[in-house]
């Protein structure tokens, strides 16, 4: 378990490693980063200062490091849009992208599990045709796409829901919807045919032949061992939500980081854009070693391979 | 003896729904590869179909509604942009950057997974271990930004988004053909080959490749799809392919503010990649029931 624990801890340690040389190496690649900061008006005391902090006399892996070192300080320098901290720019956008992130994933539970059980249990009827409709549907529109139809009918012709913005309590609902359909999707599919697996099973058929109820054997018997492909996934979707926010934030201009880092990379604001895309990587990676660790704990198989 | 009684007590298959299942395999998922087939042909034969320019519009023709609606015009099928572009014709010419792009991504993905899976399976020892840790970096790296930023950072064309795509798909072809060659070099034909003085290479591309194919082309047809998704999502996102050349990506994008006024701008590129992609998912499940009846799922 210890040596499980610390392979994924230092793979997560990697990761990061690895996206911030990234960062470092495009940064630099796109030029003198001086003249990121300064402009025609400034002196010459200003480049001296600014190569100074950034270590531009110094070789590359020096640089990096003063870079690094900064990054753990949680210092990625001042926004050049916003004139300040980008750290205290990007706080100030995390809740919104949490908050749709969370809304998405209910939503794609609440839709996917019961539609999941449903189809399997009434295998080709109605309720399964609608499934395979939401299925299919989610998973090969393109999610700015679905997310712009959605506008389309229920903002713009029938008038029902905000198209745009945080204003109102229900302008949450087609974002959530649009970045959550595509997990609705999976966990329904996912669901599905493990339900029709273990319903299939030896011991099913044998508490169906010792005269146990229908509901008890679809809901005792076979839910709980299909709910646990489910539950790997529902993992792997939490982190995914997160980065998926960057295409549905900007569709919908909701103010989280994900539109933060679209507006960042469009405005060539590169401090900016740095901090965006470490403490996305950290959310993104934070949340898959949170779920491997959790499962690592409820199946011993894992810890053991 | 043992045989026997394993005989004896092996429940009969029911052979209906064996029937069934075998008929179910054998029929061809025929609208998806009718709509696969147009989508190929009209990529190809592009400047063939397509009734117009698609980067030429006329200011008089600004926003033309599709000629079913009020005020269409047969002139212009699916109608025309806010640029007085033909929508149809742009659709047409964004299929044929779908499919190039495409191919030629999976092309390259598929070869640095192929080599890499390969070397990691056969040699093992750091090889195995650096080429899968490199993987697992990238699989925990999120796509669409590493992709973002590459773009960014290297500037905007056909040559870099087809690198970014591939660097976004090379792992999982390199993943599985690494679990194919551990389970294929343990084979009693690969020991022979050695024996017989067969050289690495050969081993490799002879006797172990030929082995992978199948797993080849059931996962590069269900990556088609993921790879349409994420080029049109870069184009909507404005890091696609530079304009004017019409990606089905940037086409909803340039509607995205006249639903209200133009819905079919954004509506009708959109429905292309859609019935693409998910002809093309369609396609890539009934292969690998096909192909690979180790991932066969009950359905």
């Amino acid at each position: 378990m210890q040596r499980y624990l610390l392979r994924r801890v230092l793979l997560a340690l990697l990761t990061l490693l690895a996206v911030s040389l990234i960062i470092f190496v495009m940064s630099r690649a796109a030029g003198d980063p001086r003249h990121v900061y300064l402009d025609d008006y400034s002196t010459q005391e200003d480049w001296d200062r600014l190569t100074a902090t950034l270590g531009l006399d110094k070789p590359y892996y020096h640089q990096y490091g003063i870079f690094l070192a900064s990054a753990l300080k949680g210092d990625f320098g001042e926004s050049i849009k916003e004139g300040r901290p980008s750290t205290e720019v990007i706080i100030e956008r995390i809740p919104a992208t949490l908050q749709l992130g969370l809304a998405a994933f209910i939503f794609s539970v609440v839709v996917g599990v019961p539609l999941g059980i449903l189809s399997a249990v009434k295998r080709g009827s109605v309720l399964d045709t609608i499934g395979k409709m939401v299925a299919l549907v989610g998973q090969s529109a393109p999610v700015f796409w679905l997310g712009l139809m959605l506008v389309f009918l229920f903002a713009v012709r029938l008038e029902w829901l905000p198209p745009y913005g945080r204003q109102e309590i229900s302008s949450i609902i087609l974002p959530a919807v649009s970045l959550g359909w595509f997990y609705a999707a999976a966990n329904l599919r996912l669901l599905r045919s493990a339900m029709l697996n273990v319903m299939d099973s030896e011991y099913v058929k044998l508490a169906r032949a010792k005269g146990v109820s229908n509901n008890a054997v679809i809901w005792k018997h076979s839910l709980r061992n299909a709910l646990i492909p489910v539950l790997t996934f529902a993992g792997v979707t939490l982190g995914s939500l997160v980065t998926g926010s960057l295409v549905v934030e900007t569709v919908f201009a909701w103010p989280g980081l994900g539109q933060l880092a679209i507006q960042s990379l469009a405005g060539n604001d590169y401090p900016l854009l740095q901090a965006v895309v470490i403490v996305f990587t950290l959310m993104y990676v934070a949340v898959a070693l949170l779920v491997d660790i959790m499962y690592a704990y409820i199946d011993p198989r894992i810890r053991y391979a | 003896m043992a045989a026997e009684a394993t005989l004896v007590v092996q429940p009969a298959p029911a052979p209906i729904r064996i029937a069934k299942k075998a008929w179910q395999l054998r029929r061809w998922p025929l609208i998806p590869m009718l709509i696969l087939a147009i989508f190929v042909l009209t990529g190809v034969f592009a400047p063939l179909i397509a009734p117009h320019d698609p980067e030429r519009g006329g200011l008089r023709e600004r926003n033309l509604p599709p000629s079913w609606e009020e005020g269409g015009s047969s002139k212009f099928l699916l109608g025309t942009d806010h640029l007085g572009r033909d929508v149809l014709s742009r659709v047409i010419f964004g299929a044929r950057i779908s499919l190039i792009v495409a191919a030629v991504t999976l092309g390259v993905g598929m070869g640095i997974g192929v080599v890499s899976g390969l070397a990691a399976g056969w040699y093992g020892g750091w090889i195995d271990e650096v080429l899968m840790r490199v993987v697992d970096i990238k699989l925990a790296i999120p796509t669409i930004l590493l992709a973002l930023v590459l773009v960014l950072a290297l500037g905007q064309s056909f040559m870099i988004i087809v690198a970014v795509l591939a660097i976004a798909v090379w792992p999982r072809f390199a993943r599985n053909v690494r679990g194919e060659v551990l389970q294929l070099k343990t084979m009693d034909f690969v020991a022979l080959a050695k024996v017989a003085g067969a050289s690495t290479p050969r081993i490799l591309f002879i006797h172990i490749f030929p082995g992978v194919i199948n797993t080849l082309i059931v996962l590069a047809t269900l990556e088609v799809g993921i790879v349409i998704l994420l080029e049109s999502t870069l184009s909507f996102l404005g890091a696609g392919v530079p304009p004017p050349t019409p990606a089905w990506g940037s086409m909803v994008s340039d509607g995205r503010d006249r639903l209200a006024v133009a819905w079919w701008i954004s509506t009708m590129p959109g429905l292309a990649i859609m019935l693409t992609v998910l002809s093309m998912n369609l396609f890539g499940d009934w292969l690998r029931d096909r192909l690979d009846p180790r991932l066969r799922q009950l359905n």
